[in-house]
């Protein structure tokens, strides 16, 4: 049996999805920019994606703007309206478990002379509003959130740290890391006074090398790339047409029958956690339930190795991740499971499972037991 | 322009009457190696030459990138054939070959012609002079030296003409295959492979054993040996990789014996295993990266424990070499990027925070009888469930 449960990290492709960029790629391969009737062609789909994005989140076709993905949509709003806002302030406002693509420009930032304030959260991964509260002052020019955490599935609440922003300064940029979260829940930037959005196609079934940012009409931003003026300027260079259109397909797609998906998401959560938890030695962390995301569980399991049991369910057909995948491979300690205080002992003992819309009942209960039965054996030769 | 690569080889001139032997290998070896690059090639051995000659189109850099990492090789040099049109034609084309391949015209040469043809009008001596006189008065700011020149232009009369200036820098030692065949321990680190290349080098064949340790060990840190095994077949031509799975004997070992002295048992049972798959291989010899002092296990009396359980020689081409010097030698043969990526392998993952360095032979051998219940069936089961991969560059 093979059971693919890290899809945090990366999704099968939908068919739809597939088949959209099929037609891009043999018969609608035109560039965009080109004036001849292929180019046109070719834009519409550009248009067409764009308008099935902005559809899903309420908001404009023109605040779209296609990127490589996540990393760069997370780096174009960082760096992007950090440097077009440097006169308004030098204050940046970002969380202590933010994905790597957030946290290194923000450092790169620093080094460009910004200050930075990293918020603590507790060992849910939640924020203090006080604390953020306090943090914020004339100079703050953006505060970035990661909406879902990508290693614990924790969700920072949005709304109330908006609100705890904007009464003191309401100037603020906000920008929400939602590359877990989109697709999996509902997400009206204009309502909740979001003022860019990160996304990534490839962790809601659409290829990876595309995903967009949502950038508020009239945002100060300035680009990463110069070159042919594409996308209005804030992001040069030939669009991936066949890409773009997959992700707005994905994204059609994702928010059908939604409610049904997310459903049945949480009883398969729910299912695996009062299994998991019945487990020896075996810590779900993070709050449970609904009050954490759908498709993510972080599991510490006592005395074994993240990468043993890896290897050891991977042996088995079975497919996680160590922490994050991100940062597992390089051997280096999260900074999310740091945050939440996790005991030296679990920190490299985490597990990630990670499942989509497709992820069934009995893959679960396969899960289950092998986990079960590895673990006696796994416990016996750790290092001593 | 260039036609044909002349190959030179300094050590197998002097094998007396196996020089054959050595030559016909070496010019297997070119055979297998020019196989994979786009081109006709005749291999030709003439009065103690071996000569490259192509047929039409030819990709230069990757013939001369392919025999570059063939063992024997002690130079290439790529020639220029030319018919017989009289000397001012020679002339011309050494005069354009120059203009070719020398940009800066800032050095002192010499003009070194050979007369097999003995009634080619001038002799070499002549040769020499006349042509000397043309190229300086094409480039005058060239200059004769005639005991150390920075280029050597040669000029061979033969049937045809071959002109050559360019010595291409081989990796020498003897060609693979003309000294047996060895087996390395090869794990994922930075001295195996060299140690694989050394002995290579000097006309062993090798076929590689790696001991991985799942799940303690990833796919990804096999894949990593698989491809370290690539890179040094590129020198020592296709060998066979047995990748045993080593995970109950370490693990039995792990639960019986003093953790202090388990790197030192499992180093021993390596070995033992190693020799099993030498022998069904018709190996020679062992051939590890160790050096002495490395680490906990290479220590004199490490060294010692381990190579007691051996009966065939165990050949360690590193043993006197610093750890700097070994990461260059990695970095030439274009291992190191590979052998530093960061896998864990399996004499890591239990590793005593404090393991034994002068291991007393008496207390291993008695520790190593606590394992005298299972060893052999978990010996003979790792040797049945190991995998053989046939590697090619």
């Amino acid at each position: 049996m093979e059971v693919y449960l890290d899809n945090a990290a990366t999704t099968r492709c939908s068919r739809r999805a597939i088949d959209l960029m099929e037609k891009v790629l043999l018969e609608d391969y035109g560039n965009p920019s080109s004036l001849h009737q292929m180019g046109m062609r070719a834009e519409q789909y550009i248009k067409e994606a764009k308008k099935k994005i902005a559809k899903t989140m309420k908001v404009e076709e023109k605040e779209i703007f296609f990127t490589s993905g996540g990393t760069e949509s997370n780096n174009l709003a960082i760096i992007g309206t950090a440097l077009a806002n440097r006169r308004a302030g030098n204050h940046i406002i970002t969380t202590a478990i933010e994905h790597a693509s957030v946290a290194a420009p923000m450092e790169h930032l620093k080094e460009l002379g910004f200050s930075v304030t990293y918020l603590k959260t507790d060992h849910n991964g939640m924020i203090s509003r006080d604390e953020l509260a306090s943090a914020v002052c004339e100079e703050t020019i953006l505060a970035s959130f990661i909406m879902i955490n990508n290693e614990i599935g924790s969700v920072t609440p949005i709304a109330e740290a908006i609100e705890a922003i904007k009464e003191k300064n309401k100037n603020t940029l906000i920008h929400v890391d939602a590359i877990q979260a989109y697709g999996k829940y509902h997400i009206f930037p204009k309502r909740m006074g979001i003022d860019l959005l990160s996304a990534s196609g490839h962790k809601i079934h659409a290829p990876k090398g595309i995903g967009f940012l949502y950038v508020k009409d009239k945002t100060k931003i300035k680009p990463l790339l110069y070159g042919g003026g594409q996308q209005r300027g804030l992001r040069s260079g030939t669009e991936n047409v066949a890409g773009a259109a997959a992700l707005g397909e994905a994204a059609l797609e994702c928010y059908e029958n939604f409610d049904e998906k997310i459903n049945h998401l949480y009883e398969i959560k729910e299912h695996f956690i009062n299994g998991i938890s019945k487990l020896d030695g075996a810590v779900v962390n993070g709050r449970s339930g609904r009050e954490a995301a759908p498709h993510i569980v972080s599991v510490s399991l006592f005395g074994i190795r993240s990468e043993v049991m890896l290897h050891a369910l991977e042996e088995r057909g079975i497919y996680v991740s160590a922490g994050s995948a991100c940062s597992s491979n390089k051997q280096s300690v999260s900074g999310t499971l740091r945050s939440i205080g996790l005991p030296q002992e679990l920190l490299t003992s985490t597990i990630r499972f990670s499942f989509s819309a497709d992820t069934t009942k009995e893959e679960i209960d396969y899960t289950l037991a092998t986990v079960k039965q590895l673990l006696p054996f796994l416990r016996k030769f750790s290092r001593k | 322009m260039y036609q044909a690569f002349l190959i030179k080889y300094a050590e197998i001139a002097i094998k007396g009457k196996n020089r054959y032997l050595f030559e016909d290998a070496l010019i297997f070896r070119m055979k297998d190696a020019l196989k994979k690059v786009d081109g006709i090639f005749h291999i030709r051995k003439e009065k103690g030459r071996i000569y490259v000659e192509t047929e039409g189109e030819f990709d230069f850099d990757e013939t001369v990138e392919a025999l570059r990492h063939i063992f024997g090789i002690v130079g290439i040099c790529p020639v220029i054939i030319l018919e017989d049109r009289g000397f001012d034609a020679l002339a011309e084309e050494v005069i354009r070959h120059i203009a070719a391949v020398y940009p800066q015209k800032n050095f002192t040469f010499k003009v070194e012609a050979r007369r097999a043809r003995k009634n080619y009008p001038l002799e070499s001596m002549e040769i020499n002079a006349q042509l000397g006189e043309r190229i300086l008065a094409a480039y005058p700011q060239l200059k004769v030296d005639v005991h150390n020149p920075d280029v050597r232009i040669h000029v061979e009369i033969r049937s045809q003409i071959n002109l050559y200036s360019e010595i291409i820098l081989g990796p020498g030692g003897m060609p693979v295959g003309t000294n047996g065949k060895a087996m390395l321990l090869l794990s994922g680190g930075i001295d195996s492979p060299v140690a694989g290349y050394m002995i290579a080098k000097r006309g062993v064949e090798i076929d590689a054993v790696y001991f991985h340790a799942p799940p303690y060990t990833s796919e990804r840190a096999k894949q990593k040996v698989i491809d370290l095994a690539k890179i040094i077949a590129r020198f020592s031509g296709s060998m066979r990789l047995h990748i045993v799975n080593f995970t109950d004997i370490q693990l039995y070992i792990y639960d019986q014996c003093p953790l202090e002295e388990l790197t030192i048992l499992m180093r021993r049972y390596m070995m033992r295993l190693a020799e099993h798959f030498a022998r069904e291989n018709k190996c020679l010899g062992l051939v590890t990266g160790e050096s002495i002092g490395q680490v906990a296990s290479q220590t004199m009396q490490s060294l010692a424990a381990t190579n007691e359980v051996c009966t065939m020689p165990v050949y360690r081409p590193l043993i006197g070499f610093d750890k700097q010097e070994i990461v260059a030698l990695s970095e030439k043969i274009g291992a190191y990027e590979t052998s530093i990526l960061p896998y864990e392998d399996c004499c890591t993952i239990f590793v005593a925070k404090h393991p034994v360095t002068k291991p007393n032979l008496n207390v291993i051998r008695k520790d190593e009888k606590k394992l005298e219940e299972k060893i052999d069936a978990l010996m003979q089961a790792a040797i049945e469930t190991t995998e053989t991969v046939h590697i090619s560059e």
